[in-house]
């Protein structure tokens, strides 16, 4: 089962500790993988660690023609883009009174706009090859919202409802589209919370402790296998009971 | 018939799978060969492919026939 020999993998967001352990996932599947994310060292660290089959690519989701440039070369590596991890995200947290416009629009930006430029120019491929796995990274948030990130939750929610409609463009395809929402997975990002942000949430996480990346990593196993072929325009939601939706 | 023409009709007839008399040059994708929307977007990048040229969206939105398919690419294709 979710077996992944021969598929080529993109996943953006790959030197953060979700997007890392998606792309080894994928990998010990079998899949060829494309790291991408900004900072090429770590691209480059986890690439030697990985080994075969393994190729980085730094690019910014702010910029339009790097996000071309990144699906060109991407595909030129692997001959392909089979199955598409959108997982960079990035947080600007303020409370909404005190959001600048600049934070509004980065994470907007980079969160959800990156995304759909990204999903755009990797589909082509997919439509001519009737097969294809979208995977876009979202959050509980974008689902339950939540109090200083009302730029992030937006983004969040908006690749729901982005997912929803390219799975309904793109189904006579075989290219499924869906939605992994994590609820507090352990990485650098949930660091940043303050204890008291952290016990907060920990008091309404039912299986009392933050997720792990591979807890994470093992649902778009699931949704880029071919096992999947049914499920699109689905959100999966990992988050130990957080929020049950 | 020139050589573009039949190129055009080829594409059409493998990709939309209809006969091939139904392919006349003033037959819709959509209304008269059952194209859907998603279908016409293959179409235009298959053209794209077999003849190396580019269909910008503007133009890719008048072609609605076989023959105006046929008419864009003979104006646009450098072969």
């Amino acid at each position: 089962m979710f077996d992944l020999t021969g598929k080529a993998a993109l996943v953006t967001g790959a030197s953060g500790g979700i997007g890392g352990a998606i792309a080894r996932a994928l990998h010990r599947q079998g899949a060829v993988v494309t790291l991408s994310g900004t900072r090429i060292d770590a691209l480059e660290q986890l690439k030697a660690a990985m080994g075969e089959r393994t190729h980085a690519i730094a690019a910014r989701m702010d910029d339009a023609a790097d996000i071309d440039r990144l699906a060109k070369e991407a595909e030129a590596a692997m001959g392909k883009i089979d199955i598409l991890v959108n997982n960079a995200g990035i947080t600007r947290d303020n409370l909404s009174m005190r959001m600048k416009d600049e934070e509004w629009e980065k994470v907007l930006q980079v969160n959800l706009t990156g995304t759909f430029r990204l999903a755009r120019a990797a589909m082509r491929g997919m439509m001519r090859r009737r097969f294809g796995r979208m995977i876009n990274i979202t959050s509980v948030v974008g689902v339950t919202g939540n109090p200083g990130q009302v730029n992030y939750a937006a983004a969040k929610a908006g690749l729901i409802g982005m997912s929803k409609s390219l799975a309904q463009e793109l189904a006579s395809r075989a290219i499924t589209v869906n939605c992994i929402a994590p609820g507090m997975i352990a990485t650098p990002m949930t660091d940043a919370l303050t204890e008291d942000q952290r016990r907060s949430i920990l008091a309404r996480v039912p299986a009392d402790r933050l997720g792990t990346p591979e807890e994470v990593a093992a649902g778009v196993v699931y949704l880029a296998s071919d096992e999947a072929a049914y499920v699109t325009g689905q959100t999966l939601h990992i988050n130990g009971g957080m929020a049950m939706i | 018939m020139s050589v573009i023409a039949e190129r055009v009709k080829k594409i059409v007839v493998e990709h939309l799978g209809v006969e091939a008399a139904q392919v006349k040059e003033d037959a819709k994708f959509i209304d008269d060969l059952g194209a859907d929307s998603l279908d016409t977007v293959e179409l235009v990048m298959a053209f794209e492919e077999e003849f190396g040229i580019e269909i910008p969206d503007d133009a890719a939105e008048k072609i609605q026939t076989v023959g105006d398919a046929i008419g864009f690419i003979k104006s646009n294709a450098k072969s």
